[in-house]
């Protein structure tokens, strides 16, 4: 990482749930405006790190920068100020479920910025409009698609245009081709906004369409095992796990 | 899956029983199969001297696993096998397989190929008396710790909305206003017309005894008003809308709904539970009051309908017999009802776990401690107005 001052930085992270380690010591940092992919096998803790990312689970040691400011280190009120930065899109979409689409992504915005209730209307059709739910402003979650859902939970994640965000597993339980379309959209919002983009997934085609760096949390050693770019890690990663793991378990040719 | 066995007598052995001979000879074990070994199959007695036989051997000696005329297999068959591999990887010996299947032996490869993973803390270790009774004791004091806590929050929460800025929907409120109060009328009118009748019934077998039929009057009003109207309607909307806002609560905590609303920045307290507790304690008064009205027409037509009373008598009755200072106390305990049914069904609500076995006890504990409490504050109650002489 050249860059002096990284977005996101996570030191020595480590991770509890009463004695049960999920990980430890994970330390790598976030370049601005990069799309960053956090990848492992089921249970390492992918999920966890992003809750801890994020301000949703206390680290039982370690910190997490943002611009060089401790997120952990501070209180829960600077820690609001920090988290409304962030846009996260959670594994299920999360909307809240006694709200229409339009109200779902309308309360960050309502919450947040002094527009008024026709400005932010329309505010909410484009970004619904951005991840194809142009019309759908008045359904309620429970009568649209899962991978509506999900594209509406996007919607909302978007609503202030946060400078960072965050995906939780994004391409689960989508078709191959909502899948890709939303692989471009991440990439549209890190080129056209700028947007630095963390996102949990083990998508193998998705990692190497979008990821511009990586890190592999190991359920095993229960800690990061490799650090850098899918396609250098594909082809000469010290760790043959890792290497299988992008290769799918196929034999990898030595490069 | 029935594969069957190259073997030439497949025919033949189509309907034979499954049989397993294990031999021990100079420290080797010759474990043999055959017959049909399909799901059902008893075979249970052979399969677990096969496993112990092959637990006997130590390292120099060898296993053979020799299938001869074997019929049709399903898991079954991979299951024991499967037993013999780990008993066999765990003193480090190897198997000779002789004949058995190649399906099989894939199957038993597969299976084994990734190791049980270690240090997932799920052993079957028995807990101990003392360690039960710590354990419990422990879970109580932190369940303590969490409803104080919770306690604090609502009224953080409390304390934010009387200054006007709390976080939260009207639109919220105003719902559930309606379906606690207005919906909840059908089945409150029910239940107190039925207690209503029910006490003047015991109390017209009594007091037709001495003439006095007239104070059916009074016990009915002042039982209704002073008591079972609020005890009553706190049960039936303990049951209808306090499991409603465990399920609620619960299903947004895995729904990820209420970590949205963190990360926003926006606490849960006040935008999900707020509106349910004002809600609550705003209707449940209302519903004591109409449930009192019921109640009391109940009682009144069991007087003039059962005990020949003057409608007008009854009611004048009634009048004099309840003062506005049992209203009041009627009034007040279901509104502490109120606060209490939403306090426990958010609570429970929001520390559910994140499945739907977990919503279902946070359901249930929802509606008992609701109802426990219901009952140890009215006997509390009681008490304080005893001692008062109200």
């Amino acid at each position: 990482m050249g860059n002096p001052v990284p977005r996101i930085a996570v030191r020595n992270l480590t991770m509890r749930f009463g004695n049960y380690l999920v990980q430890r010591d994970v330390s790598f940092e976030v370049a601005p405006g990069s799309v960053f992919v956090i990848m492992g096998d089921s249970g390492c803790g992918k999920s966890t790190l992003l809750r801890h990312m994020v301000g949703l689970v206390h680290p039982a040691a370690g910190d997490v920068l943002y611009d060089g400011e401790s997120f952990w280190d501070t209180d829960d009120e600077r820690r609001t100020v920090m988290s409304r930065r962030f846009g996260i899109l959670f594994q299920s979409g999360a909307l809240w479920s006694s709200m229409s689409l339009a109200e779902n992504v309308a309360l960050p915005l309502a919450q947040y910025t002094t527009l008024s209730p026709r400005e932010i209307d329309e505010l909410v059709s484009l970004k619904l409009a951005l991840v194809g739910l142009r019309g759908f402003e008045e359904y309620f979650p429970s009568e649209i698609s899962g991978g509506m859902r999900k594209r509406a939970g996007l919607a909302r994640a978007m609503a202030l245009d946060p400078d960072i965000l965050f995906f939780d597993e994004p391409s689960a339980g989508l078709d191959p081709l909502s899948s890709r379309r939303l692989d471009e959209l991440i990439l549209e919002l890190r080129d056209s906004l700028g947007t630095t983009v963390v996102v949990v997934t083990h998508e193998l085609a998705s990692i190497f369409a979008i990821a511009d760096d990586s890190i592999f949390l190991d359920a095993e050693q229960r800690t990061l095992i490799a650090h850098g770019p899918p396609l250098s890690l594909l082809r000469d990663c010290p760790q043959a796990k890792v290497r299988s793991f992008l290769a799918r378990g196929e034999p990898v040719s030595a490069a | 899956m029935a594969h069957r066995a190259s073997s030439v007598h497949v025919d033949a052995v189509e309907d034979a029983l499954p049989e397993v001979r294990a031999e021990r000879s100079d420290g080797n074990v010759r474990v043999a199969i055959s017959g049909t070994w399909k799901r059902g199959a008893a075979v249970q007695r052979g399969v677990d001297d096969a496993v112990q036989a092959v637990s006997t051997v130590s390292p120099p000696g060898h296993i053979e696993v020799i299938a001869a005329n074997l019929g049709a297999w399903d898991s079954t068959l991979v299951a024991f096998l499967l037993r013999l591999q780990s008993e066999a990887t765990r003193i480090g010996v190897s198997i000779e397989w002789q004949g058995v299947p190649e399906g099989v032996r894939r199957l038993v490869a597969l299976a084994s190929a990734v190791p049980e993973r270690s240090g997932t803390g799920r052993g079957g270790e028995s807990i101990g008396f003392l360690a039960q009774v710590g354990t419990f004791a422990l879970a109580a004091a932190e369940e303590g710790r969490r409803s104080v806590l919770f306690l604090g929050q609502v009224t953080l929460a409390l304390a934010a909305f009387v200054r006007g800025r709390a976080i939260y929907r009207r639109e919220d409120l105003i719902r559930t206003i309606q379906e606690t109060g207005a919906q909840a009328l059908p089945i409150v009118s029910t239940i107190t017309l039925l207690i209503g009748l029910i006490l003047a019934f015991i109390g017209a077998i009594q007091l037709a005894q001495f003439g006095a039929a007239i104070y059916v009057a009074d016990l009915v009003g002042l039982a209704l008003t002073r008591e079972m109207a609020a005890v009553m309607t706190a049960i039936v909307v303990a049951g209808r809308t306090g499991a409603a806002f465990a399920a609620q609560l619960g299903t947004m905590q895995g729904n990820e709904e209420i970590d949205a609303l963190t990360t926003l920045g926006v606490p849960a307290v006040e935008f999900l539970v707020l509106p349910r507790l004002l809600a609550l304690a705003l209707m449940m008064p209302l519903l004591y009051v109409y449930g009192c009205f019921i109640g009391l027409f109940g009682g009144y037509l069991v007087g003039i309908g059962l005990l020949d009373l003057g409608s007008q008598a009854y009611i004048d009755r009634t009048v004099e017999a309840v003062g506005v200072a049992d209203f009041a106390i009627g009034f007040v305990k279901s509104a502490v009802f109120g606060a209490v049914v939403a306090f426990a069904g958010c609570q429970r609500g929001m520390e559910a776990g994140r499945s739907a076995a977990a919503v279902g006890q946070a359901t249930t504990s929802a509606v008992v401690s609701s109802i426990v409490g219901i009952i140890v504050i009215d006997a509390l109650f009681s008490v304080v107005l005893n001692i008062l002489g109200i």
